[in-house]
């Protein structure tokens, strides 16, 4: 007996998986059940399979900007209902274009390599490390305090000034990295886009102020971000007559889970 | 760093809380300071006095305290005397001119504006000593968010927040609620619109931050924390008139807008919170 909204019954074996298993095959990801042995099982490690390679990285294996997004939004949920203050560090290597440009892009390839897993090395397992894009990476800090926060940006930034990463059996090359960093509003439901924009104005800062130093923004301990002040006052202009004028009664000013109208404004 | 040279700052999420909110205590705080915070909790407590409750109203903002400048007195005993073990609690409560009782900070307390274990104890002794004897304990908090504002307003059930139609004090208060839903779990906080210029702002303005509150906010259990509009005050010269003059609005001109507001505020509590705090 099956219920009647059961899905309908596919026959595995019409499935066409040849394109999942040559993507497999080279992904490094985890071997794949036997086809020899249930056949849900060897379909399930398939889609795992494609799951995981979704959301890495393929260069440096660290997690990609997909589940950066993804971590980073579940990350927001927490802070808003526990009031743990969480972190996110930008890195971005100095001057990585002369690297390519001096030593080729293989050499290029080896530093992230070798960025990537020097990051990974400094990190607690609960911390996402991702690779954001061309030489900059992300790392999220769940639960991390203010003094932890600086410790471990100051110690990313000291082991990656001490590797001496070998780009040909002749050549080790020496690297700087500058570190941006915010801390996610306590209490606070923010969004991706504001907390990464935060988090790169001080990459920007630690960029500006001379490379290879972190620069991590004050913790939002009791601010109010714009976002809400928009909403507190933005939709109804005050003025001396009072609120109702600009105040339609049970209108509602808000809908729930818009998203600011100027992400940017929040920054400052 | 010696840990006992620099008192110690929490983070919001670590101060520490009363382990149980007492009934009967009532917290006013603002976030900002000149909202007329005092002003609300010294009136208050007269309109309450005046309707037959036994009413005590602290001064539980240490560093800044002015409740006895709004009642023109000049204590000799003071609560800094209870904490430093000179004078025993009922020596430092003093009877107000609107017939209700105070106990006042003395210039002293600055030194307890920070919240070490000490200031725990003996702030939550005096709560315990005072509970028994009075039907209202106001506690009238200092102005922002330190520890030990969230502190005194953890040792009460009820939290009002005193807001003004000013974006500055709307942006203060709604950080406040905020803080208090956050990290005390409040799921009701009840506002009081102080300076309004017509009817309804004070509601209009409410649900405003309540709207906020609901968009931002949400609580461990997904909950969503309730803001109940207690009343609004309108802006009436009078009480210029009776700052100035060191007195109580509700001695000198009962009979005002604002005077009436405040009346009406105290039948709100009596009907609405009293009973469940009683």
């Amino acid at each position: 007996m099956t219920p009647s909204n059961a899905l309908p019954l596919i026959d595995l074996r019409e499935l066409r998986l040849v394109n999942a298993r040559a993507l497999l095959a080279h992904g490094g990801t985890a071997p794949l059940a036997s086809p020899e042995g249930s056949p849900l099982d060897y379909v399930q490690s398939v889609i795992d399979g494609l799951c995981e390679l979704s959301l890495r990285d393929p260069l440096t294996g660290l997690a990609n900007r997909r589940q950066f997004r993804s971590v980073l939004e579940r990350e927001i949920d927490v802070v808003a209902r526990s009031g743990q203050s969480a972190l996110l560090l930008m890195l971005d290597i100095d001057h990585f274009k002369k690297i390519n440009d001096a030593h080729g892009h293989p050499a290029g390839d080896r530093v992230l390599q070798a960025v990537a897993k020097c990051l990974n090395a400094c990190v607690r397992p609960k911390d996402t490390v991702a690779r954001y894009g061309g030489e900059e990476f992300a790392v999220v800090l769940p639960d991390c305090q203010v003094s932890f926060g600086q410790t471990v940006a100051e110690r990313i930034r000291e082991m990656i000034e001490a590797l001496r990463i070998p780009v040909t059996p002749l050549v080790n090359i020496q690297i700087t990295v500058s570190v941006g960093g915010a801390y996610a509003p306590e209490w606070i439901r923010s969004t991706a886009v504001l907390w990464t924009d935060r988090a790169d104005i001080e990459l920007y800062r630690a960029k500006t102020a001379g490379r290879n130093r972190v620069s991590l923004g004050s913790q939002l301990v009791m601010s109010v971000s714009a976002e809400e002040k928009e909403l507190l006052f933005g939709h109804h202009a005050l003025s001396e007559s009072g609120w109702m004028d600009h105040m339609p009664v049970d209108a509602p000013a808000i809908t729930p889970n818009s998203e600011p109208q100027n992400a940017n404004r929040a920054v400052n | 760093m010696n840990d006992l040279s620099t008192p110690r700052q929490y983070t919001l999420a670590q101060v520490p809380l009363a382990l149980k909110p007492h009934g009967k205590v009532l917290a006013v705080t603002s976030g900002k300071g000149g909202v007329g915070k005092t002003f609300v909790s010294a009136n208050l407590a007269c309109a309450l006095a005046r309707r037959g409750h036994r009413v005590l109203v602290m001064d539980a903002d240490f560093s800044l305290a002015n409740l006895d400048v709004v009642l023109n007195l000049t204590p000799k005993v003071t609560l800094h005397d209870v904490f430093t073990g000179k004078a025993k609690l009922e020596q430092a409560i003093i009877r107000a001119p609107g017939g209700f009782s105070v106990l006042l900070s003395g210039s002293g307390m600055v030194e307890y504006a920070r919240l070490t274990h000490q200031v725990r104890d003996d702030f939550m002794k005096i709560i315990a000593g005072l509970v028994p004897h009075y039907d209202v304990v106001l506690l009238d908090t200092g102005a922002g968010i330190s520890d030990v504002v969230l502190f005194a307003v953890s040792l009460a059930c009820e939290v009002l927040v005193v807001a003004t139609p000013e974006p500055t004090s709307l942006t203060d208060a709604y950080a406040t609620i905020k803080v208090l839903v956050g990290q005390q779990k409040r799921q009701i906080v009840r506002t009081i619109i102080n300076q309004t210029a017509r009817v309804g702002d004070g509601r209009a303005i409410t649900r405003q931050l309540q709207q906020v509150l609901d968009r931002f906010v949400v609580t461990e259990s997904g909950q969503t924390t309730r803001l109940v509009h207690m009343g609004d005050i309108p802006a009436d010269p009078a009480v210029r008139q009776a700052v100035m003059r060191r007195q109580l609005l509700m001695q000198m001109a009962p009979g005002c807008a604002a005077g009436l507001a405040v009346a009406q505020l105290a039948l709100k509590l009596e009907e609405t919170v009293i009973p469940l705090v009683a």
